[in-house]
């Protein structure tokens, strides 16, 4: 029950923190904006062309952008010195591990609920009909991308070059996630819209997996 | 001294007959016929390459769970070997490829996912060359290994089932494929051949690292001093 109580404490600070200024969500935005125009430079797409690679460049745009983003969970404690605090204040570091991994998710889905409109219009792909699995498949991504980039972060906080290492960990990581949930919009995208349920239950896996895998080893990050 | 000398020379011997059985007594391939015998390097290579990874996520393990500054030495020298072999994988690959199917590479499932697998590794060793106090670098590199290595069953999956229009794999593959007898043999033997120059690499680059940790030693005692 604790687990739940602190969790929920932290999840808040984390919230507090970002919307006082806003500081991670209007640089991503306007990153994945940014990759979202430069794209459409790089090949001139046609309709059948946009649904056939727009969600896999929107699934990188995403993940580039979050490996930029998840940067800043732990280099904002290491910096103001508040990572001890914080570790002292819960008995179970676990909780600061879910508090930070829910506020990613919530952030990165934000991003994306605001990107999702604008790439509809550029690249012409109606997106209304699937909104309801679209978010699906997006809230099961963004948790992927969130559970291993915030315990990676906990990593390449403490390393040098902290700004090149962490998309270094973390994309491998994540070929998964961009493999699956890019298969699962680009069917939601199709002129015949289908919903892949393999897809979707291999990024539950996926997210189930890491969760444990944080669940067991999160303490260890976290060491002095 | 003389003990490492004499487990070179097996090595080198079993390495020798290895090719000898691959270039040799290993009938040619029907259809495409003498550049087959490059199979026997690659799939050893590969087989023998996983068995490093999977070494190096015991030892990640170990070093997780008993903290003894071996195991962390144990994981750098494994997972350098298993490059080191999925290096040859990835470079005798092509090679095969290039003339059999007429492309040096596809985005096939296993050559996808062994990239990755590469890809993985080498950001371990880089994380290690990037983190300076020595307990740090050894628990975050063991907890990397073990995120790395839980995560190449997925890998393998999500490409397996969305990105490959390949055939069945040849050997452990569906029906309709399989070995002739005496390929078998040689690849197993190949595998032996391989399993003992890696263990022999291992030991030396363990030996490296434990010598590595001893000079640390006598550097700060000599700066106390």
């Amino acid at each position: 029950m604790s687990l739940l109580y602190n969790t929920s404490v932290l999840f808040g600070k984390e919230l507090r923190t970002e919307f006082r200024s806003r500081e991670i969500l209007t640089t991503t935005v306007v990153f994945i904006l940014m990759v979202i125009v430069l794209f459409s430079f790089t090949f001139d797409p046609s309709a059948a062309e946009s649904r056939r690679f727009g969600p896999g460049l929107l699934w990188l745009a995403f993940l580039f952008a979050s490996s930029l983003m998840l940067q800043s969970c732990f280099l904002r404690e290491q910096n103001n010195d508040t990572i001890s605090a914080l570790r002292l204040s819960v008995s179970d570091p676990f909780a600061i591990f879910l508090a930070k991994l829910g506020a990613n998710t919530l952030f990165l889905l934000c991003t994306e609920l605001l990107m999702l409109p604008i790439f509809a219009i550029l690249y012409n792909v109606p997106v209304l009909p699937v909104f309801g699995p679209l978010i699906l498949v997006l809230f099961l991504g963004s948790l992927g991308v969130s559970i291993a980039g915030t315990a990676l972060s906990a990593i390449s906080a403490q390393a040098r070059m902290r700004e090149l290492l962490l998309p270094l960990l973390l994309l491998p990581m994540l070929t998964p996630v961009l493999v699956a949930s890019t298969q699962v919009t680009t069917g939601l995208l199709d002129a015949v819209p289908s919903i892949q349920w393999k897809g979707i239950g291999f990024l539950a896996v996926f997210d189930v997996v890491f969760l444990t895998l944080l669940w067991l080893f999160g303490e260890y990050l976290l060491e002095e | 001294m003389t003990k490492q000398v004499l487990s070179a020379a097996v090595v080198l011997l079993l390495v020798a007959a290895a090719a000898y059985g691959a270039l040799v007594v290993a009938p040619t391939e029907r259809t495409m016929g003498t550049i087959q015998r490059i199979f026997y390097l690659h799939v050893s290579s590969a087989w023998t390459g996983l068995t490093a990874f999977f070494v190096c996520f015991v030892a990640n393990l170990l070093y997780v769970f008993r903290r003894k500054p071996k195991w962390d030495w144990l994981g750098v020298s494994a997972a350098e070997v298993g490059l080191a072999f999925t290096t040859v994988v990835l470079v005798t690959g092509p090679i095969w490829a290039h003339p059999v199917w007429g492309i040096w590479w596809t985005w096939d499932a296993r050559l996808t996912s062994t990239f990755v697998l590469w890809l993985l590794y080498v950001s371990y060793l880089l994380l290690r060359s990037l983190v300076e106090e020595p307990d740090r670098r050894a628990m975050f590199s063991a907890l990397f290994g073990i995120f790395a290595f839980i995560d190449v069953p997925l890998v393998f999956g999500s490409i397996r089932w969305w990105r490959t229009q390949h055939p069945q794999p040849v050997v452990m593959g569906g029906t309709g494929s399989g070995l002739a007898p005496t390929m078998w043999y040689v690849l197993l033997f190949s595998w032996l051949a391989m399993l003992s120059l890696m263990s022999l690499l291992l030991l030396a680059r363990y030996h490296v690292e434990a010598m590595r940790e001893e000079l640390d030693i006598v550097r700060r005692e000599v700066e106390v001093v």
